[in-house]
């Protein structure tokens, strides 16, 4: 394994040195030369190359998965709150049917929940499942890693599903990397985009890198399953025409090992600043450092109220202590993609666009003309919050009536 | 008490540009810092220590460079740090990085408590900590916003979307860490003269006995087949008049558009 230059070949040119994400290559008397330390073996000069100067040699792990072809068919987890169902599950069966058109298979959901749970079921059919793989137990009631890592596994080993999805949650994060060490499997976190290969029929699996600021598409080819967590609100919800005539459930026997249940889950403190629920909601109103004290969130607050919406925070308040971090939005909040976005005094650093730019309007309002967030807003208002909140806060409650 | 952190030296994205023109990124002048949530753990582990006595030992996996990484991690008061670095490790993901991490801790020995930073800027992906865990098949708590430690269990408080839950673990234990858990101290005099003198012991893949099939490149499930940088988003429209003009003409927007 590892990457050189063909001296002979190299021409030069440069190319390679621009297209290094990790700034690896370094010209040298013409030639190009590259930085072990820092090269990742990523592959992006090779590809670039006019030359066919630059030769990546990988010998192939010998550790993948055996018997890559038995192993068929895309599985959803289903992440929920006490039988309460988190949304973007129901994206990722629909994304799941999307896909599973190209590869010609089936949609599996995967659920584990007390006996209570059994009443979403429904739903899941609705969304795309063909099947649904079912393990009940009381301890199943709420999330734990260890108890649903085990179930999971022996439910993998048994039905050997070709793609696993999971929502890029705090819980989906926490089971999906700790069930690819278990069963072997190649990993992709918080993926915003997926696809399949038409040649090699291998999930393609796009995530943004360096806080948003480059994208990687990345594959697990010798390992099965496929894993992949992906961010809520990437990909739309949408009932499937027709489904729900089928009703095909799997009961799989939970497999509890009183190891796994020495965690103890002794409550949960609510947030009670949060009204709405800012993945969920349909407008949000977002506050930065440009509403310049921590007591303005009220006219944020009543923005959002007018509009029925939820209220947002910049990373750079939450860091001041102006609000709790369950309001966060950007790279290490939440990634939301409301129908409106209204920006107030945020700036737009790259770490808060890729958490909100895939709303459908966004509108940003910043007295600094050079703020990035008016490159990506809708709509630009140069001007301070403290006068145009109240403004807009009191034409659109005329407007209501 | 015996605590391990374990920490990445990143480059500091926050500081990472586009260049307009060509669309890449600027990386000359971008410093490497120690990845802030691991600051973070560094900062937990010290506390724990200072309040119920124990050692603190920093452990990374990386280039020679990452050495610099450790020396901050004595100079914020670490008692002992080893960087584990071979070429074989080029090219790890997070199972591989999580398989040398967890060696490491093996040779390493005792341990009441690992802390990790939950994620990392650069990547991103919060699966090493997790990854670690399973491979010492010790349980794991992840984004920690508050550790209270009691007897030989911990209670502690997890940062979730909408709420915080409280769970309580035995130990031994594996936990990551978010920003809101602490401010991290300032490096003092004292232990910056102590990091300058301080030789940062190395581990290679020998030392270990890391699985060659299991490591670097060798050992990582994923393959980055394709980077590229997000085409820019062309700017919208820029209202103009009195604040007064600017808010009628973007309800009228907004109202032609349907969205409100």
């Amino acid at each position: 394994m590892g990457i050189k230059i063909l001296q002979d070949k190299c021409a030069g040119c440069t190319l390679c040195v621009k297209a290094c994400p990790f700034g690896a290559i370094k010209m040298e008397t013409k030639k190009a030369v590259i930085d072990l330390t820092a090269c990742t073996l990523c592959g992006a000069c090779v590809s670039t190359c006019k030359f066919n100067a630059i030769e990546l040699i990988k010998e192939e792990a010998k550790s993948g998965t055996a018997d890559l072809s038995s192993y068929k068919n895309i599985w959803v987890f289903i992440e929920h709150h006490l039988g309460e169902i988190n949304p973007v599950s129901y994206e990722l069966l629909t994304e799941a049917k999307k896909l599973s058109e190209d590869l010609k298979c089936e949609v599996a959901a995967v659920l584990l929940g007390d006996e209570k749970i059994e009443n979403g079921i429904d739903e899941l059919f609705s969304y795309g499942a063909d099947k649904v793989y079912l393990s009940t137990h009381a301890e199943f009631k709420e999330y734990r890693t260890a108890p649903y890592t085990r179930t999971i596994t022996e439910m993998i080993k048994k039905f050997k599903p070709e793609i696993f999805l999971i929502g890029a949650t705090t819980t989906g994060r926490d089971l999906a990397a700790r069930l690819a060490i278990r069963v072997n499997a190649g990993l992709t976190a918080d993926c915003t985009g997926l696809s399949i290969d038409p040649k090699k029929k291998i999930l393609n699996q796009t995530r943004p890198a360096f806080g948003g600021n480059i994208m990687a598409t990345i594959i697990s080819p010798n390992h099965r399953p496929q894993m992949a967590t992906v961010r809520p609100k990437v990909f739309k919800r949408i009932k499937c025409q027709g489904a729900g005539a089928k009703v095909d459930i799997i009961k799989f026997d939970p497999v509890i090992n009183k190891e796994d249940l020495v965690v103890k889950i002794l409550g949960l403190i609510k947030d009670e600043s949060i009204k709405v629920n800012l993945q969920e909601a349909e407008i949000i109103v977002s506050g930065g450092r440009g509403i310049s004290d921590p007591k303005n969130f009220k006219m944020v607050e009543e923005l959002a109220a007018v509009l029925s919406g939820a209220v947002g925070a910049s990373r750079a308040t939450v860091d001041a202590g102006w609000i709790s971090a369950h309001h966060q939005v950007g790279q290490t909040g939440k990634t939301v993609a409301p129908k409106l976005y209204i920006a107030c005094g945020i700036s737009g650093k790259i770490q808060h666009l890729v958490g909100m730019q895939g709303s459908d309007t966004i509108v940003a309002i910043n007295k600094d003309p050079d703020a990035p967030i008016f490159k990506i807003a809708t709509y630009g208002i140069l001007g301070d919050c403290l006068e145009v909140i109240p403004a807009l806060t009191r034409k659109i409650k005329e407007l209501r009536g | 008490m015996d605590i391990i952190v374990c920490i990445k030296q990143v480059p500091d994205t926050t500081e990472v540009k586009i260049n307009p023109e060509t669309n890449t990124l600027i990386r000359e002048g971008v410093p490497s810092i120690i990845n802030p949530f691991d600051e973070n753990a560094i900062e937990e582990a010290l506390r724990l220590r200072e309040k119920h006595g124990g050692k603190v030992t920093v452990i990374t996996m990386g280039p020679p460079q990452a050495k610099e990484a450790l020396k901050q991690a004595i100079a914020m008061g670490a008692d002992d740090v080893a960087l584990v670095s071979d070429k074989a490790f080029a090219g790890s993901d997070t199972w591989a990085t999580s398989y040398t991490l967890a060696q490491t801790i093996k040779k390493i020995g005792r341990f009441d408590i690992i802390f990790c930073g939950k994620q990392a800027i650069d990547g991103d992906t919060a699966q090493v900590g997790p990854g670690i865990a399973e491979w010492l098949n010790i349980p794991q708590i992840t984004f920690a916003v508050k550790v209270e430690l009691q007897g030989d269990k911990i209670k502690v408080e997890r940062l979730l979307e909408e709420a915080n839950e409280v769970v309580e673990v035995p130990l031994p234990c594996m936990l990551t860490v978010v920003k809101q858990i602490n401010e991290p101290r300032v490096s003092s005099l004292k232990g910056m003269m102590k990091a300058k003198k301080t030789e940062i012991k190395t581990f290679s893949a020998a030392d270990v006995d890391a699985d060659p099939l299991k490591t670097g490149h060798n050992g990582s499930p994923t393959r980055v087949v394709k980077i590229f940088t997000p085409p820019p988003k062309g700017g919208g429209e820029m209202l103009c008049g009195s604040t007064e003009e600017m808010v009628s003409s973007l309800i009228s927007r907004l109202k032609e558009r349907k969205t409100i």
